[in-house]
C-alpha cells in the first residue's frame, strides 16, 4: 500500500491532518510517526506544526528528526503546514533557534502596532480566520482551486522568502505576506488546509496525487 | 482581506446536543456529528461546542464526540466547558479540537491561561468572559452562568488574559444572553478596542441585523449564535449574505 507519513515531533494537532488525509486518500496508509526510518520509507511526507517555531525546531531536533525531514524534503513529495512551513526557512523573529534552512529567508512577526484595515481599525494578531490566497502561478496543488479562494489561518508570524521565485501564494493582512511557497517537490502553506473545508481538502487531494 | 467569522454554538450534555436543534430532515436532533456536518455545509466558519455535562463521570464523553466530529468535519472546532487543568486542554486538542475555551477556571487561577498557552500555544486558548453591566459603562465578570459576581472589571480582565497568552476572547453579555435583543454593543466595542487579540461577540442574537451590528458597531472579529440557527430561522449562509450586503467581508 502507498504510504504518507505525518511527522510527529510532539507539536500540534496531528490528528486533524491525519483525518483529513484519510478522508481524501483512502488508498493510502497514513502513518503518524517519529521514526526516521519510517520517514525514509514513506512515499510522501507531511510536516505540520503549531505553537512557536523555535519550540518546534527544538522538539524536531530532540526527536532526532531534523535530518530525516531535510532528506525527505530533498527527495519526495513534501507538504509543510503552518510551522511546518516556517521551519523550512533560516531564522525566526520568535527566537534564537535556527530553522532547517532549506529555503533562504526569515520568519517575521506581524507588526501589530502598524496594521490597520481600510477604515483605520487596528488589525488583530494572531491573524485568525478565513482569508484569501492569491496564487503566484499555476501549480499542481492549486488545481481546481480558484484564485483568491479563502483558507483558514491562525498565526502571528509569516515567512519572508529571500528569493521571490519561492512564492506560490500571497495573502493580504495589512501588507501582503507569503502564504504559500513551492520549489521542486516541496509545497508549504501558512494556512491550515485540514481546517479549510472543501477547498482545503481539495489541496490535500492535489498533494496526494502530485508527481513532482 | 480577512473575513468576519460566523460561529454556531452547540450545547452538549453527556454527548448529546441539547436545547433542541430543529433542522428540516435532521434524522437525529441530538447528534453532534450530524449537526456539525450540517453547519459545515451551510458555510459555518467554525463550530463551538459547550460541554454542559454536570456529572464528572460523563466528562470524557465529549472527547469521543470531538473525535467523531473532527473525523468528518474539516473546519475549526472550539470546545469549552469544564476545563480545569492544562491536561484537560491537551486531551481535548488530542481528540481533535483546535481551540479550547476556559472560563471559571481562568478566573479562579489566571496562571492556567499562561500555563496552557505556554504548553500548547496561544492560538489554541480561548478565554470565555461572561460579563454583566453593573453601572453605566462598567461591566464585571460573572461565573457559574451569571450567578456569581467576581467583582473583576471585564475590560481589565480581557486585557489581563490577553497579556497572559490567550489567543482569543469569547465575550458573552449575561444581560443579553437568551433575550434575542442583540449583543451588548457597548461591552463588545469596549473589549474589542482594549485588546489586540480577536474577540468573538456572544449573547442576545435575535436576527441577522444583530450579527452585522456586532461586527460594524461592536467591532467584533467573529459573531457567535445558537438559537437563530438551531431552530432553522436562518441558515448560516443567509446570515453571511445579509452581512455581505452590508459591506462586511465574509466567506461565501
Amino acid at each position: 500500500m502507498k504510504t504518507v507519513a505525518i511527522v510527529d515531533y510532539g507539536m500540534g494537532n496531528l490528528r486533524s491532518v491525519a483525518k483529513a488525509i484519510e478522508h481524501v486518500a483512502p488508498d493510502h496508509q497514513v502513518i503518524v510517526t517519529a521514526d526516521p526510518a519510517v520517514l525514509a520509507a514513506a512515499g510522501r511526507i507531511i510536516v505540520p506544526g503549531q505553537g512557536a517555531m523555535p519550540d518546534c525546531m527544538r522538539e524536531l531536533k530532540a526527536c532526532g528528526l531534523a535530518e530525516a525531514v531535510v532528506t525527505a524534503a530533498a527527495t519526495k513529495p513534501f507538504l509543510g503546514i503552518c510551522i511546518g512551513l516556517q521551519m523550512l526557512f533560516e531564522h525566526s523573529d520568535e527566537g534564537a533557534v535556527a530553522g532547517l534552512g532549506i529555503f533562504p529567508g526569515q520568519v517575521r512577526r506581524f507588526p501589530s502596532d502598524a496594521m490597520h484595515d481600510a477604515a483605520g481599525v487596528p488589525l488583530k494578531v494572531p491573524h485568525m480566520g478565513w482569508n484569501e490566497v492569491w496564487q503566484a502561478a499555476a501549480h499542481p496543488l492549486w488545481k481546481g482551486i480558484a484564485d483568491g479562494e479563502r483558507f483558514y489561518f491562525v498565526h502571528s508570524y509569516y515567512v519572508e522568502p529571500a528569493t521571490p521565485d519561492l512564492i506560490a501564494g500571497s495573502t493580504l493582512y495589512g501588507p501582503a505576506f507569503t502564504s504559500a511557497v513551492a520549489r521542486a517537490n516541496i509545497f508549504a502553506v501558512q494556512f491550515h488546509p485540514e481546517k479549510s473545508a472543501a477547498v482545503g481538502l481539495r489541496l490535500l487531494d492535489n498533494f496526494m496525487h502530485w508527481q513532482p | 482581506m480577512l473575513a468576519k467569522r460566523i460561529i454556531p454554538c452547540l450545547d452538549v450534555k453527556a454527548g448529546r446536543v441539547v436545547k433542541g436543534v430543529n433542522f428540516v430532515s435532521l434524522r437525529d436532533a441530538g447528534d453532534p456529528v450530524e449537526i456539525a456536518r450540517r453547519y459545515d455545509e451551510q458555510g459555518a466558519d467554525e463550530i463551538t461546542f459547550l460541554d454542559i455535562t454536570a456529572s464528572s463521570d460523563d466528562r470524557d464523553i465529549i472527547l469521543h464526540i470531538v473525535e467523531a466530529v473532527a473525523s468528518e468535519v474539516f473546519i475549526p472546532l472550539t470546545v469549552g466547558g469544564g476545563v480545569r487543568k492544562v491536561e484537560d486542554v491537551r486531551r481535548l486538542l488530542n481528540a481533535g479540537a483546535d481551540k479550547v475555551g476556559m472560563n471559571t477556571a481562568a478566573v479562579q487561577n489566571p496562571q492556567l491561561v499562561a500555563d496552557a498557552a505556554a504548553k500548547v500555544g496561544s492560538q489554541c486558548i480561548v478565554v470565555a468572559i461572561d460579563a454583566k453591566q453593573t453601572s453605566p459603562g462598567k461591566w464585571e465578570v460573572f461565573t457559574h452562568g451569571g450567578r456569581n459576581n467576581m467583582h473583576i472589571d471585564a475590560i481589565d480582565w480581557a486585557r489581563q488574559v490577553a497579556a497572559l497568552g490567550a489567543g482569543e476572547i469569547l465575550l458573552t453579555s449575561m444581560d443579553r444572553d437568551g433575550t434575542k435583543n442583540g449583543f451588548d454593543l457597548g461591552l463588545t466595542r469596549a473589549v474589542a478596542d482594549a485588546v489586540a487579540i480577536p474577540v468573538i461577540a456572544s449573547g442576545g442574537v435575535g436576527n441577522l441585523q444583530h450579527l452585522a451590528d456586532g461586527v460594524t458597531q461592536g467591532r467584533a472579529d467573529a459573531v457567535l449564535a445558537a438559537s437563530i440557527f438551531h431552530y432553522g430561522e436562518y441558515t448560516v449562509r443567509q446570515a453571511k449574505e445579509f452581512m455581505r450586503a452590508q459591506g462586511i467581508e465574509v466567506r461565501l
